[in-house]
């Protein structure tokens, strides 16, 4: 039996007079992909942030476990159990690898320090694949590297629910390949994960379902084989037909 | 503490032990210089604990500070002196934290700006106070000499760097040095920024209030234009800059050469002090930007990589 994670309901954001998302409601549950798809500017990364705190949203409630998180401040999710990463890579320049990922180890969900933090930073780091790297400076870090450090601290809290906003964008096509399979096996390790993805071949390889998401309104919902059948998907994505 | 820790804190405690026969070994004059030293020690170092790992320049150094004398001021007659230092850290902290609760949302030159306005505030409020009592200085006469403030100085700077090692090592530390480096991953992590900040923002707020309390005497006469005079939260600063605030004793490299030169300045030609300020300013940017410590690290780094060819 799968048990719901999280469940956003009737969530809208406004800025001013722009509403970037209107009344999104979806549920994660336990030991699940979720991918968050649709065109650029459709509200996916505002629905993200609102998840994980960076704002609050202006209606609606987001439930982790039964416990409500729309209006705490982001360093409150995140002991309540929420981990990201950023659309674009944020690193602490002046720390080293594993302090990088003991940052996500100390303050979080799940706390460890000393001894056993960066016991759980190296661990985490092998598991990302930064064995041999850990010993670097930040600077001298690759594009994929930079992002598999992130994915280190965010897991380092323990999350109970994982958001990665478009973490595979940028990477060359071996990157792609080894960055999927890396997500894929935290999805084996029973993670609960929220992709906010461009690349189709992540989302229909990774996802066990999709939330499609156009003009900050929820337009779809399925598996990601029925969702991108779908023709208001295809229309939200390529435009109207003009000979329609 | 480690055995190892106790060794390497050696030549430190050992340091201070020396330190603290400078008035009987030295003649009057250069135990003025020392206490000069000892209170940018203290001021400096207190200072780069908070803005070192932040990264926010705080102005507030004066208004601390001219609390702490008027708390010697307007208490030296009536309580034990050893109680007034602590009364002003007391003040200074709380004045810190409540500063920290309204500014610490700002970011960068906002912040610079308000802690420098804060000194004025201060001052202004203080000498309105003084014009509705129809009072304008106060005399601080006691019998508390030149060695006396010293050793209290060096006991306080003592106690400054103990507290920075302990922070250094700790969850706070940490957290500070993550604030520094990008206050969004800070909160997504779980810290809360703002409760850390206003908890070490309260560090040189109470340092520097307990050593304007403990100079008063040497000053004499005080009154609000020089107990709050901006120019000492701008020295902090600049020397603090100088020797870097990457090690806790990056403030003091830069303290020591600092007070020196302006010693001789303010002898030659004291009108040009502000040059000096300036032109050491113009030195940190264009030629030190991590001040000595930074200079340290390269030339270490430099001699390695020479060890390994």
């Amino acid at each position: 039996m799968s048990r719901t994670v999280l469940e956003v309901q009737g969530v809208t954001k406004r800025f001013g007079g722009l509403v970037a998302v209107r009344d999104m409601r979806f549920d994660v549950t336990e030991h699940e992909v979720m991918g968050i798809i649709g065109p650029n500017g459709s509200g996916k990364s505002t629905m993200i942030n609102m998840i994980s705190g960076l704002f609050p949203p202006s209606e609606g409630s987001i439930r982790l476990k039964g416990v409500e998180l729309a209006g705490l401040p982001a360093h409150k999710t995140a002991r309540k159990g929420v981990g990201r990463t950023f659309q674009l890579v944020r690193l602490l320049p002046e720390l080293s690898v594993v302090e990088n990922v003991v940052a996500g180890a100390v303050f979080g969900h799940r706390r460890r320090w000393g001894k056993s933090a960066e016991a759980h930073a190296r661990h985490l780091l092998e598991r990302v694949g930064l064995g041999a790297a850990m010993g670097l400076p930040i600077s001298s870090l690759t594009y994929i590297d930079t992002k598999r450090v992130e994915l280190a601290r965010a897991l380092a809290g323990d999350p109970e629910v994982l958001l990665l906003d478009e973490w595979l964008a940028g990477l060359n096509p071996t990157e792609l390949a080894t960055g999927i399979d890396l997500v894929r096996s935290l999805r084996d390790e029973g993670r609960t994960i929220i992709l906010v993805e461009h690349v189709m071949d992540a989302i229909r390889s990774l996802c066990d379902r999709c939330v499609v998401m156009s003009s900050g309104a929820k337009i779809a919902e399925g598996t990601p084989a029925e969702v991108l059948s779908d023709p208001e998907v295809i229309r939200a994505y390529l435009g109207e037909d003009e000979d329609a | 503490m480690s055995g190892q820790e106790f060794i390497k804190a050696l030549p430190w405690i050992a340091l201070v032990v020396l330190a603290a026969f400078v008035p009987v070994t030295f003649s009057p004059y250069w135990l003025s210089m020392a206490t000069t030293m000892a209170m940018f020690v203290v001021l400096a170092t207190s200072w780069a604990l908070f803005s070192g790992p932040t990264h926010y320049i705080s102005l507030a150094t004066a208004a601390f500070f001219g609390v702490g004398t008027f708390v010697t001021g307007l208490g030296f007659q009536t309580l034990p002196f050893w109680m007034l230092p602590l009364i002003a850290a007391a003040l200074g902290g709380i004045l810190a934290a409540l500063v920290g609760m309204v500014t610490l949302r700002l970011s960068g030159v906002y912040f610079v700006i308000f802690t420098l306005g804060l000194a004025e505030l201060v001052r202004q409020v203080v000498t309105w106070v003084q014009n509705q009592t129809g009072q304008r200085g106060m005399y601080v006469l006691t019998s508390i000499t030149e060695k006396d403030i010293y050793w209290m100085l060096l006991g306080l700077a003592a106690l400054v760097y103990l507290a920075g090692w302990l922070i250094g090592r700790s969850k706070l530390g940490f957290a500070l040095r993550i604030i520094g480096n990008d206050e969004t991953v800070a909160r997504h992590v779980g810290i809360d920024t703002a409760l850390a900040k206003v908890a070490l923002f309260t560090i040189p707020g109470m340092a520097a209030a307990a050593v304007g309390a403990i100079l008063a005497p040497r000053y004499i006469y005080i009154e609000p234009s020089t107990a709050f005079a901006p120019l000492l939260s701008f020295q902090v600063v600049i020397m603090a800059l100088l020797g870097g605030t990457g090690r806790l004793w990056g403030p003091l490299a830069g303290v020591i050469p600092f007070t020196l030169l302006w010693e001789f300045i303010t002898r030659q030609a004291p009108n040009q002090t502000l040059l000096l300020l300036g032109i050491v300013f113009l030195l940190i940017v264009y030629v030190l930007p991590g001040g000595f410590v930074g200079l340290w690290a390269r030339i270490r780094r430099r001699w390695h990589q020479g060890g390994d060819a």
